[in-house]
């Protein structure tokens, strides 16, 4: 019993990562309506631009409580936020938006998008090279609580700071006049724009904001486990997809609970199956969910339901 | 003096298809106009037009004296004109007042005042505030979209088939609002199927056939006049069509 809580523990610090990662992949196709198959390298150009920071720059500081890192990845993660919201901007003006503009389908720009992630990884490979690298070295304790449950105090940091960003995010959506005009041009860009709301400035807001969401969820990612150039497509890209889908596209409450039951599948497949297929678990959820209900958990006639 | 909202000569459509061709309209301060024609007549493509969501490929759009071709919707929000269109006119999964808070956007203060001030014209709406747009009725939904349109108390109101859909009830309910609106000093150019009635309460209409200027009268001898229906729509008379044939692109 103690190795399934164990596990369903490991798969909630996992599943924190995913969500984080599918509330700005979901948030991203609310608003703009195409699925950005670069989410998952952008996600990992933010934790290469925390580590160019934190350790190419050597900005460490001393260590933050008992969590593993120093007072440095803060404004290193901050770095990366900056950096992958200017590149997210960046591909859609000169990208995304031509596109639009053209009338281009959602196909179209999703492949787009995918060549994106392609050269995105290629950067980071040319810059950082192909081993796995990692913040730091040094060895991280964990605590032990009652019944022989450990976890480690960066992993409560996952959590907790996924929860306060779901928080935030909600907050955004629901109780500010962005947030809003979010929802409102999610619902129908035309009549937004015929409200007077400036469409292109919300989209580009909420790029920024997606993108914040990415980095830190790279960022702890890396955290988590190691900076792998080719981490987007490994480990990352279907993970998220099924977490959206999971969760109702376009809500990202859903997505984080997705992100949680995806994270929670996959850790505790391994009690049965060889870990060697348990990335295949998104996958086998995936197919359930569009058979069972492909308009996922939370997924309603209108979006940012719940 | 110039009028209110002059278009001269209009020339639109879509791509390199063109739907409308030299069409001029006036609309003066306070009047309500109605643009009545046949299904594929251009009518909503000219609304479209004026409010700039399709491009006018010849002839001027003017508001106020200023010309205002092809500027964005939004900036013709800025400008004082709004516009309702036909269908998905409301934001489904806003509440009534978050609907109505988008269509003052522009507005950096009073928001919460004005939503009040244009809840006391739709009482349906006002005990409602807080449902998703989704959940209410076609006539519901057209008062939002109204009320949404006069957030920024506009000069101009720009209507596409406002009663389209609706039940005879229904409309006269959403025309007997547009009279109001009207007494509250907006000008209002509106597309109506619905002939006989908003031809009753218009002062003045146009008849748009095959995307050209037909005819114009004032609203009433309009309506009495038996060669419009006979002439340009295809009728015996406007009375005999109602709420049957001016619908269209």
């Amino acid at each position: 019993m103690t190795e399934i809580l164990q596990l369903i523990i490991i798969g909630m610090v996992v599943g924190s990562i995913i969500g984080l990662g599918a509330m700005g992949l979901t948030l991203t196709f609310g608003v703009l309506k195409f699925a950005n198959f670069a989410h998952a390298d952008l996600m990992t150009l933010g934790m290469y631009l925390a580590f160019f920071v934190f350790v190419d720059l050597g900005v460490v500081g001393p260590h933050v409580g008992p969590f593993s890192f120093g007072w440095g990845l803060i404004p290193a993660a901050l770095f990366a936020c900056v950096g992958v919201a200017a590149v997210s901007v960046a591909a859609d003006r000169f990208v995304f938006r031509p596109l639009r503009g053209r009338g281009s389908d959602f196909l179209n720009i999703a492949v787009a998008s995918l060549g994106i992630a392609i050269a995105l990884q290629a950067v980071i490979q040319a810059i950082w090279g192909s081993a796995p690298l990692r913040y730091h070295s040094e060895i991280h304790k964990a605590w032990t609580f009652a019944g022989g449950l450990k976890i480690k105090p960066d992993q409560i940091l996952i959590i907790g700071l996924t929860l306060a960003m779901a928080v935030g995010l909600y907050l955004l959506l629901h109780r500010t006049r962005l947030g809003t005009a979010m929802r409102a041009t999610s619902d129908n860009a035309a009549l937004a724009e015929a409200s007077g709301i400036e469409t292109e400035r919300v989209r580009v807001a909420t790029w920024v904001i997606a993108a914040a969401m990415t980095a830190v969820a790279g960022v702890l990612f890396a955290l988590q486990s190691q900076l792998r150039f080719d981490a987007g497509f490994e480990f990352l890209l279907l993970p998220m997809f099924a977490a959206v889908i999971l969760g109702g596209i376009g809500n990202p409450w859903g997505a984080l609970v997705g992100g949680l039951i995806v994270g929670i599948s996959q850790e505790l497949s391994t009690e049965w199956i060889n870990t060697g297929f348990k990335p295949a678990v998104p996958f086998v959820l995936l197919i359930v969910i569009l058979i069972v209900r492909p308009r996922g958990i939370f997924g309603s006639e209108t979006q940012w339901s719940t | 003096m110039s009028p209110l909202l002059e278009v001269e000569d209009v020339t639109a459509g879509y791509g390199s298809v063109m739907i409308v061709h030299e069409v001029s309209i006036r609309l003066e301060a306070g009047e309500l106009v109605t643009i009545i024609g046949p299904n594929g007549a251009g009518k909503s493509t000219l609304l479209k037009a004026i409010f700039g969501l399709l491009p006018v490929s010849g002839g001027a759009v003017r508001l106020s004296g200023d010309t205002v071709t092809d500027e964005a919707p939004s900036r013709m929000v800025r400008l004082g004109a709004s516009f309702v269109p036909q269908t998905d006119n409301v934001f489904p999964s806003l509440t009534i007042r978050e609907n109505l808070e988008m269509g003052a956007y522009q507005r950096a203060r009073g928001v919460a005042e004005r939503v009040d001030e244009v809840l006391a014209l739709f009482p349906e709406l006002s005990e409602r505030t807080g449902e998703q747009a989704a959940r209410l009725s076609g006539g519901q939904r057209q008062a939002l979209a109204i009320a949404r349109a006069l957030m920024l108390d506009p000069k101009v109101l720009l209507l596409d088939e406002p009663t389209a859909a609706l039940s005879p009830v229904r409309r006269q309910e959403i025309f007997g609002r547009l009279m109001a609106i009207r007494e509250g000093g907006v000008a209002l150019l509106m597309v109506e199927q619905n002939a006989r009635e908003a031809l009753a309460i218009s002062d003045r209409a146009y008849v748009l056939v095959d995307g050209r200027n037909a005819h114009e009268q004032p609203g009433p001898e309009m309506l009495a006049n038996p060669e419009v229906g006979r002439l340009f729509l295809g009728l015996d008379s406007i009375e005999d069509g109602d709420g049957r044939d001016t619908a269209g692109a």
